[in-house]
């Protein structure tokens, strides 16, 4: 990075969170503290939720998702719509009409003050944790690739997010997410048009396109009903369906952004504004990805993209192994060149049989590099088993510091960042509220009617959880696999939580402690089917979301009758 | 801050969230096919 790329970096970073800071540095009110600008529009309701959502892992991971398996992964996404309009025809009305500052206060008004304190406790478990997850995971990678110290771009990025988060609470968040967003469309945009430019003249998007198929990297949709296979229509349409009403209409982090605004309208458009946004950008950073791959079919393809971790290992004693492996996946390189080159004769001699067969040795060729890479990363953990051989984050960013001119870099290393500020600032927010409303609330009745108060314990909490987060990521580094459970807790915990909102909205004589204990037993199963079976784990949204609701009516039917306290 | 049921949607042609709910699943009933479409155009 040079000069220019760090004017446009800190110039659109620290612009965006001063400007969020100082436009809301007078709020003082709770509930504009909590849910936002009481006329806040839909566009920035929209940006906000989409903002929320895309991480900085979003934009990293992602277009390396591409890379290496294609398309696919867009499937996840397809059960979003449906369960943004069922939120908004359900979840939404109920909300509003309720006034509440959280989705777990409904929980306490439904049922009972032990299920909005499980809600709740599950919700401040999963998000605290992940909180240091969200800052960590870009920070790795951003640290390692441009050599920026990674204490030192935890804890920049980390406060900057606390400064504005804290000064302006939701106003502030929805604020600075709807220019973040604005830099990531434009940043994303740039890419995309670079990546094009860069393939060989004549090649063009048609001729990308039809190389990528070749190379079976743009099957979209699979409408196999084999449930081990990760991402399917299916799994996708149901799975996708309870992950995505758990996350939305559940996850305070994503609530908190739509119960505010001008009006139910607003806050129905800004989903419905989702709602068709969402596939078609997830599956433009994934043709991204893919595109990036044909760029390397044409040109040098390193053998491992995390350059820094493979130089530092090849450095050690087998450095003959590794450097055989580079030669080798050099001449594989080259020899795939020539089989592209051998099938687009034949694609446009028009001579279908010597198309199939010139794209049946391109597939072999294919085959050989990616064995060659598997080898490589076998290596790598050979020589050092602390070695990190997932290297398909780091595909993009690789490609950006290589391949964009100066300025650009500045612009997408900017996306990231800002992508890292907006999921974390919506984190913070949500944690901040949740522990005052449903936890200090509750501990200090007397002082609910007391609002600045309020707004200082949750600007204090709000502060607290972004410190928590930063020393988490600062020491994230000795616990490398407690990040993967984390991340797999979070995905087995959303479909109880959806269970527990599912039976308070459709389950009217299910009350508070059948469905508290069917959640418990819902969750132990879950954990149990989890070290046992080997499915996609969009599936346990769909068993724990069922599970939890079947549990809680038969745990209803033998209670007593005097436990049927459905209020709402 | 409580609030009555605001059914009206203020868009132009759609008197009632309904029909937005069916204009979206619409929508993305044809990016579904639109995309099994591109992958099989350039399988």
């Amino acid at each position: 990075m040079n000069l220019l790329d760090w004017i446009v970096l800190l110039g659109t970073m620290v612009g965006i969170a001063g400007y969020g800071a100082w436009h809301t540095r007078h709020t003082d009110r709770l509930d504009t503290y909590l849910k936002g600008s009481s006329s806040t529009g839909w566009f920035t309701i929209g940006l906000s939720v989409a903002a929320t959502q895309a991480s900085a892992i979003t934009f990293l991971s992602i277009p390396g998702q591409g890379f290496e398996s294609g398309l696919g992964f867009v499937q996840n996404y397809f059960g979003l719509p449906l369960a943004l309009i069922i939120i908004c025809a359900v979840f939404l009305p109920i909300y509003r009409r309720l006034g509440v500052y959280t989705a777990y206060e409904y929980l306490g008004q439904r049922f009972d003050g032990k299920t909005r304190l499980l809600g709740a406790g599950l919700f401040l478990l999963q998000r605290g944790l992940a909180a240091g997850v969200t800052i960590y995971a870009p920070a790795i990678i951003l640290s390692s690739v441009l050599g920026w110290r990674l204490d030192l771009t935890i804890i920049g990025s980390g406060l900057l997010v606390i400064v504005y988060t804290v000064t302006g609470g939701s106003a502030a968040v929805s604020l600075t997410q709807k220019w973040q967003m604005g830099v990531i469309f434009a940043g994303m945009v740039t890419a995309f048009i670079v990546v094009l430019q860069r393939l060989p003249d004549g090649l063009g998007f048609g001729g990308a396109a039809h190389l990528a198929g070749a190379l079976g990297k743009l099957e979209a949709v699979d409408f196999s009903l084999d449930p081990a296979r990760r991402y399917t229509l299916w799994s996708g349409l149901f799975g996708g369906l309870f992950l995505s009403l758990s996350y939305f209409g559940t996850d305070q982090s994503q609530v908190q952004r739509y119960i505010g605004g001008a009006s139910l309208r607003e806050g129905r458009l800004g989903l419905m504004f989702n709602a068709l946004l969402k596939i078609p950008m997830q599956f433009f950073i994934l043709l991204l990805g893919v595109f990036v791959f044909v760029f390397y079919q044409f040109q040098p393809a390193p053998i491992f993209y995390n350059q820094a971790e493979w130089s530092r290992v090849a450095a050690g004693a087998n450095g003959a192994v590794f450097r055989a492996l580079e030669e080798k996946h050099a001449g594989l390189h080259v020899v795939k060149r020539e089989k592209i080159a051998a099938w687009q004769a034949a694609r446009a001699a028009h001579d279908p049989a010597a198309e199939i067969a010139a794209r049946t040795a391109l597939i072999a060729a294919q085959r050989a590099t990616e064995q060659v890479r598997a080898e490589a990363k076998t290596a790598l953990s050979a020589a050092d088993p602390r070695a990190k051989t997932k290297d398909s984050d780091y595909v993009f960013i690789s490609f950006i510091v290589a391949q964009l001119p100066h300025g650009a870099v500045g612009l997408l290393v900017a996306v990231m960042i800002a992508a890292a500020l907006g999921s974390k600032a919506s984190e913070l927010n949500a944690l901040g509220t949740t522990s005052t409303i449903d936890l200090w609330r509750q501990l200090r009745p007397l002082a609910a009617h007391d609002e600045s108060r309020n707004v200082r314990v949750a600007k204090w909490f709000t502060a607290f959880w972004g410190l928590f987060a930063i020393g988490f990521a600062l020491f994230a580094g000795f616990a490398e696999n407690l990040i993967e459970a984390i991340n797999i807790l979070g995905s087995i915990f959303y479909g109880v939580v959806l269970g527990l909102f599912l039976t308070a909205f459709f389950l009217k004589r299910v009350g508070g402690t059948a469905v508290f204990w069917g959640a418990v037993v819902a969750q132990t199963l879950v954990f149990v089917l989890y070290a046992t079976l080997s499915i996609s784990y969009l599936w346990y949204n769909l068993i724990g979301c069922a599970a939890c609701m079947i549990f809680a009516l038969v745990l209803q039917a033998v209670l007593p009758a005097n436990d049927a306290n459905s209020r709402q | 801050m409580k609030e009555p049921d605001d059914d009206s949607t203020g868009l132009p042609g759609f008197r009632t969230w309904r029909g937005v709910y069916l204009l979206v699943l619409g929508c993305f009933i044809l990016v579904v096919i639109g995309l099994a479409l591109f992958s099989r155009a350039f399988a």
